[in-house]
């Protein structure tokens, strides 16, 4: 058995081409993820140019319009370029740059992860170039000026369905093309081993903040954790540090687009089966043949036929959950947060928010439910005008 | 002695690669036979996935097309059981391992076996993974091939001790495709190999002329050709079979 499995997931499936590049990029991450100096620069980073610790905020107003257990919104959103995603790109670059890489290349689908690896390319001077799907680049057209003005070369990807996994494909092919300077910033929890374990290491910030914050505030721990899930790199840094610790309900909130009974869903844990894919040994969205299904989700960032093989793992074993939100559902949890706490969330951080107006007044007063909320939705404001038939510029 | 093994007895082997059911299955078959008869040693049949990492555009394109008009990996099978017969050079199967791990490996293995198969090759299984698939390669006797690559080195004697039916030595960095120029020292990866196994060695990534394919041959034992014989399928679709019998005619004497 290869290295970086969960239960049977997991592995390193990838062409020869890539292995010497993956087994020197685990040798350097277990030479300087406890390394002290390397860990204070990345801490720095994360506490004075990305603003951590991100707030840990009671939802008072949503707590008492849905009547049942305390709601806190862990505020991803507040990060620097506004989502979780900069936290493990801080940690990715900064690895690369130690490792002599003077090139980062990533895949993105809503933009957040393509607009946190151009920001942190600036910050330390790195060539980057980012891949999108073409219909990813459509939705999401202010992220792909966004990229421009931070200095990236964003490629629109018009193989297969033109979304997340199309462009996933396309940066494996140009890493295989271009090795020796250059790092894959993978963006998720997902793809050959050590990226599934290195991606949950520097995104457990958010579970490690979670955890102190609330004994801060409540004396206790939660009793339920929830996030979105496409790849699964937030729930994972929100469920890590909860992990060994059973009372506390881990919920995955998947894309399940027009319904997981339809064709049009991207809910791979509900809808998909065992695979090998991506580089790693997981569920995926498929036909009988082992063919990639095309998926589909309102949210480009959860639009993905896969999931990071521990997700698929912590399903096996019963310790998460994995639950599917409909677009509507995702789109009316936008809009209500929205008005009740004046916050306008991340569609895909919305599909969290969906299930928790649905759970929350299941629960007695006295249990708390932390929603991590992974991303700002000032990028999906037209998208969700044109969902509700308005029409206006982005 | 396997089939591989005797495809590289009779000089050095040509190995052209085609995407099953790209313009259609019928003429795959068609493909085959021809093949076979104007110098094909061992033929590649790509079983189409909808995501192939390792490809290049023109193969991408292929897949795509395929799948597209229908093609099924049983609807292969069948094709293959029916045409094996007619077939005198040894047959492998191209894939990805989700189309294989995704179908049932021993139900595809025990297809590869009913089909008269000899080899598989799947480019997203690197050394540490071959658990997952060689096993049932073995139980029903087709070859399971592995792969170096210029960025190998260390790897290459570990890899090459393993190794059975020929070894599939990747010319350049990147996806499959037609290049120019070919950089990488084939000669010295080919050493490496020989130094720990005696395996046939065949080159493949990039090779579209007769002059690549002579300069390769010089080194290796075998030369791969994928992306510029399915850029004839592309262009003449169901009028492709003369064209590609000529171009594979041509190799072969290229090489011979």
């Amino acid at each position: 058995m290869s290295k970086g499995r969960f239960g049977k997931h997991g592995g390193q499936f990838i062409p020869e081409t890539l292995m010497n590049a993956i087994i020197e990029l685990e040798d350097a991450y277990n030479k300087y993820k406890d390394d002290p100096e390397f860990v204070q620069e990345l801490n720095t980073l994360l506490n004075d140019y990305a603003g951590r610790p991100s707030r840990l905020y009671y939802a008072e107003k949503m707590t008492k319009d849905l009547g049942g257990a305390k709601v806190y919104l862990k505020r991803e959103d507040l990060n620097h370029t506004g989502s979780h995603k900069l936290n493990n790109v801080l940690g990715q670059v900064l690895l690369a740059k130690k490792m002599g890489k003077t090139r980062v290349i990533a895949e993105t689908g809503a933009g957040q992860h393509g607009v946190a690896t151009a920001t942190a390319a600036a910050l330390m001077g790195m060539e980057c170039e980012i891949f999108m799907g073409k219909e990813d680049t459509d939705r999401q057209a202010l992220n792909v000026y966004r990229m421009k003005l931070l200095g990236a070369k964003v490629h629109a990807v018009t193989s297969g369905t033109m979304t997340l996994k199309d462009a996933v494909n396309e940066t494996f092919r140009e890493w295989t093309n271009r090795i020796d300077d250059t790092h894959y910033v993978i963006g998720s929890v997902m793809g050959p081993h050590p990226f599934p374990t290195m991606v949950r290491d520097f995104q457990s910030v958010i579970s490690k903040e979670i955890k102190s914050q609330i004994l801060e505030k409540e004396g206790k721990l939660p009793d339920v954790v929830m996030a979105c899930v496409g790849g699964g790199s937030n729930a994972m840094g929100a469920f890590y540090e909860f992990i060994p610790h059973e009372e506390v309900q881990l919920i995955g909130c998947e894309g399940a687009g027009k319904g997981i009974h339809t064709e049009e869903t991207a809910a791979t844990i509900s809808t998909g089966r065992d695979g090998i894919f991506h580089g790693m040994h997981s569920y995926f969205c498929q036909d009988e043949y082992g063919q990639i299904s095309p998926v589909y989700s309102i949210s480009a960032g959860l639009d993905y036929p896969g999931v990071g093989p521990e997700h698929a793992y912590l399903n096996d074993i019963g310790r998460a959950k994995y639950v599917p939100v409909t677009d509507d559902e995702a789109v009316d949890a936008f809009e209500y947060l929205s008005r009740t706490e004046g916050i306008i969330p991340a569609i895909e951080s919305s599909h969290a928010v969906a299930h928790a107006i649905k759970l929350a007044p299941t629960m007695d007063k006295d249990k708390i439910i932390v929603v991590n909320l992974s991303g700002r939705g000032d990028k999906d404001v037209a998208a969700i005008a044109r969902y509700r038939g308005e029409d206006i510029y982005e | 002695m396997s089939k591989i093994a005797d495809a590289f007895k009779k000089g050095k082997a040509f190995i052209p690669f085609i995407t099953a059911g790209d313009p259609s299955l019928e003429i795959t078959e068609q493909l085959l036979i021809e093949m076979d008869k104007n110098g094909a040693d061992i033929i590649e049949v790509g079983i189409p996935f909808s995501d192939p990492v390792a490809e290049g555009v023109v193969i991408q394109e292929a897949d795509i097309r395929s799948l597209a008009g229908g093609t099924t990996t049983d609807k292969i099978f069948e094709m293959l059981i029916r045409v094996r017969p007619k077939l005198s050079c040894a047959v492998a199967i191209m894939t990805y391992i989700n189309p294989v791990y995704g179908y049932g490996t021993d139900k595809f293995l025990s297809n590869c076996e009913k089909a008269g198969i000899d080899a598989l090759i799947v480019p997203d299984i690197p050394y540490e993974e071959r658990d997952v698939i060689k096993p049932y390669c073995e139980k029903h006797g087709v070859d399971f091939i592995s792969f170096v690559a210029p960025t190998s080195h260390q790897r290459i004697k570990t890899i090459a001790k393993d190794a059975q039916g020929f070894m599939y030595c990747v010319s350049s960095l990147g996806v499959t495709g037609v290049r120019q120029n070919i950089t990488t020292n084939i000669g010295e990866m080919i050493d490496l190999v020989k130094s720990v196994n005696d395996i046939p060695c065949a080159v493949g990534f990039g090779i579209s002329t007769p002059e690549q394919a002579r300069e390769m041959a010089k080194k290796a034992d075998g030369v791969i050709v994928g992306s510029a014989i399915v850029k004839i399928c592309a262009k003449y679709g169901k009028d492709c079979v003369p064209y590609v019998a000529d171009y594979v005619k041509s190799m072969k004497e290229a090489i011979s």
